[in-house]
């Protein structure tokens, strides 16, 4: 790499001793590039095996990649950690300004680790740590204010990123997310409950400088081709127009839109919550990630009468996507778009996980209505299909645990299944609540082979919406599939580049644009990282105790139908089998 | 001819404009950037455009004590590095917050009107006009 690149630069953070260092890595960086592959280096190093996942020995790493403020879409921040929910590798990424903040606060990585003893929030200006006294936000009712009184008091307007917690994290809720720049999130797999173990309610990352390129001039020229293309090209023309919501429809006409629970995959009112609803009705404000010129962020504007005082009125900015929508929405009947906007507010405020929330309340509803939870255990609160205000409750029940159906619940589905019974219907892979896509087979043995057990790990959902039923991929055809998506996918993680951005940045383009950051890598050798990036994130999901064997299928899933007919479970396992298979063989060729 | 901010709410806060002005300059990253976009309190209100608007009696060349800045024939502001003692004055002067700063030389940085970050908004928040055609200031 460029020798004066500061992306060599790691920032270790020490909450327990309010210290900090830099260290330089350009080991990492040239073996493995950035993000995810970089990530799960340093978690490997500094995340002790069978640690407590909410103990002071669990690190934050945050990584990004060496075309983060030279190309447009490398805009994602990597963030890697042992997930409290699911007890292993916990992976998320998020957009907003935050890898460019880190970019240009002058370091490619981040360690966080250890715990302070009372509630902090970091500022980390130009490389310098300042370690801020954050009591007076800790409890604070909604993230939103939080990011507003760290606004008010941090300088960087305009190019920093402001990470922060709501109380969903302090309560520690295995599900609980970090929030960025009000509406993008580290999202699924808890890295906000590990905040919050930490005492850690924010971070707020700035910086300005110039970044070294090896030529001045087809640095130009191949950022002009990397602009225009994703300017014109059509492959970003969803995220433009309707954003991801543009799904809902689309999935809910061929029967793969997950409804009440999956009791179906067809929701009879879909057009209610559909991308062009929100479009008509709401679509208030496009926001964009940093360096993004596609600004799939589509926010609603929601305006509400006062009921005690006539003629007062309140405006609520939610952001909307397709799987909030379905978590929020089709999963819990929910067709009101205004209950979905009110319910998913709530849900921001509480700054826990929209899809894991959606797919537990479907799941606490079903249970209810089944007679293995009362209603006294629910404290009260009336879970019914299409009933936003009975979801809120229970929202905000989840994240106060005022018994112990509600820890529970703030455990998530596999968990609360666990102890109440119901395990057919509660809709976890791999111990993460289900994303929205009741495609086919390969959506979700995707799911379970997924290093993150997510949709976006190897797009198990496209495989099946290409499926014309001519020829139907065997099971170890569908595993050997799935494995590669999901190692190309490391590259593009580790170069933080956007998925939806995927089409843009092939393996040309990618050798091309490394070059002039430095990184001399031909194709072939980007294909041989991937793999090597996925074989480290399957070691550490070994040595933690995962088995792709002992992973559980809800039976629901089996038995709803999808586009493709029933999965069958006995295929499914195959190809959980075949996923192992070649995992092992490829480990035992490393050696 | 000169920039102009066409509308600013229909700002995305994508950055493209500021990444480019510092490409402009031979530069990658944002260190060399004249423009600025930041959120009006929080991105659901939207962003303002900060940049220079090319005044017709810009008080940045008023205040500044060793003539460094002068007007430039057509468009904005040209500096006389050789003349700059960085004293800040003009950054100060510039209610707009137009005049961005230059840490490893402290010396100003003012957009030069040359149009080429409206090429890389995606949106139409940024024109160039004929001078004398009447824009916002910042957006
Ligand atoms: S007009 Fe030129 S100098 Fe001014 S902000 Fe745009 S790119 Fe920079
Ligand atoms: S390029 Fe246009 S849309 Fe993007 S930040 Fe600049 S002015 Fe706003």
């Amino acid at each position: 790499m460029l020798p004066d690149d500061p992306l060599a630069n790691v920032l270790h953070i020490d909450l327990t001793g309010k210290a900090y260092w830099m260290e330089k890595r350009q080991d990492l960086f040239e073996a493995c590039i950035g993000g995810a592959g970089v990530a799960i280096r340093l978690l490997n190093e500094e995340c002790p095996a069978g640690c407590d996942a909410l103990g002071r020995e669990n690190p934050i790493i945050l990584a990004i990649g060496p075309l983060t403020g030279l190309f447009p879409l490398a805009s994602k921040t990597v963030a890697m950690f042992k997930s409290p929910h699911t007890g292993n590798l916990g992976e998320s990424h998020c957009g907003g300004r935050s890898a460019t903040a880190i970019r240009m606060a002058g370091c490619g990585a981040i360690v966080i680790k250890g715990a302070s003893h009372f509630p902090i929030y970091l500022a980390i200006h130009d490389g310098k740590v300042y370690f801020r006294d954050a009591s007076s936000l800790w409890g604070m009712e909604s993230s939103f204010t939080v990011g507003r009184i760290i606004r008010e008091n941090e300088p960087g307007a305009g190019i920093r990123t402001i990470m922060r917690i709501g109380r969903g994290g302090e309560q520690l809720v295995s599900y609980a997310c970090v929030t960025a720049e009000s509406y993008r999130h580290f999202g699924r797999l808890g890295l906000g409950a590990v905040f919050g173990s930490k005492k850690l309610k924010g971070v707020v990352i700035s910086g300005r400088r110039s970044l070294p390129v090896s030529n001045k001039k087809e640095y130009r020229h191949l950022y002009e081709e990397v602009y225009r293309k994703a300017v014109e090209s059509l492959v970003m023309r969803k995220y433009h127009d309707l954003g991801t919501a543009e799904n809902v429809l689309v999935l809910n006409s061929m029967g793969g839109l997950p409804t009440r629970n999956l009791q179906e995959a067809r929701f009879e009112e879909a057009a209610g919550i559909s991308g062009e609803a929100f479009a008509e009705q709401f679509l208030g404000r496009r926001l964009a990630c940093s360096h993004c010129p596609v600004a799939c962020i589509h926010i609603a504007a929601l305006r509400e009468p006062y009921e005690d005082e006539s003629y007062f009125y309140k405006t609520s900015m939610i952001s909307y996507d397709y799987e909030p929508i379905y978590a929020l929405g089709s999963m819990l009947g929910i067709s009101d778009a205004r209950g979905f906007l009110k319910l998913m507010d709530e849900v921001e405020k509480l700054g826990i996980d929209a899809i894991s929330t959606g797919v537990i309340l479907a799941w606490a509803t079903e249970a209810m209505k089944r007679g293995i939870v009362s209603a006294s255990e629910a404290s009260g609160v009336k879970l019914n299909w299409g009933d936003h205000h009975g979801y809120m409750d229970a929202a905000r029940l989840i994240v106060e645990q005022p018994n112990e159906f509600y820890r529970a619940l703030a455990r998530g589905v596999e968990y609360a299944s666990s102890t109440y019974g119901g395990e057919d219907y509660a809709l976890a892979l791999g111990a993460n609540e289900m994303p929205g896509y009741h495609t086919g087979p390969a959506a979700h043995a995707g799911v379970l082979i997924g290093a993150r057990h997510s949709h976006l790990d190897n797009a198990g959902y496209s495989i099946d919406q290409k499926d014309t039923g001519a020829r139907r991929p065997g099971a170890e055809e569908l595993a050997r599939n799935l494995l590669e998506e999901e190692r190309w996918r490391q590259i593009l993680s580790s170069l933080v580049v956007c998925f939806f951005a995927r089409g843009i940045y092939g393996p040309e383009t990618v050798s091309k644009a490394l070059r002039l950051a430095g990184l001399d890598l031909a194709t072939e050798d980007l294909r041989r990282i991937g793999k090597d990036i996925h074989r480290d994130k399957c070691r550490f999901k070994t040595r933690e105790g995962f088995s792709l064997r002992e992973l559980r299928i809800p039976r629901r899933i089996l038995e709803t139908e999808t586009p493709l007919g029933q999965c069958s479970e006995s295929a499914m396992r195959e190809v959980l089998e075949h996923a192992e298979r070649i995992i092992e063989k490829e480990e035992a060729e490393a050696h | 001819m000169r920039l102009a901010i066409a509308d600013s709410e229909r700002c995305v806060g994508c950055q493209s404009c500021m990444f480019a002005c510092s490409r402009r300059q031979g530069e990658a990253g944002l260190a060399a950037s004249c423009i600025g976009v930041r959120s009006i309190g929080g991105m659901e209100r939207g962003f303002t455009v900060v940049v220079c608007r090319a005044c017709d009696n810009p008080p940045c060349v008023a205040v500044c004590p060793t003539d460094a800045l002068k007007r430039r024939k057509g468009r904005g502001i040209a500096l006389d590095a050789a003349r700059c003692i960085g004293c800040g004055h003009c950054r100060d002067a510039c209610i707009l917050g137009a005049v961005f700063w230059d840490d490893e030389i402290n010396k100003p940085m003012i957009c030069v009107h040359c149009g080429y970050c409206v090429q890389f908004c995606p949106h139409g928040v940024l024109e160039f006009v004929k001078r004398g055609t009447i824009g916002n200031a910042t957006g």
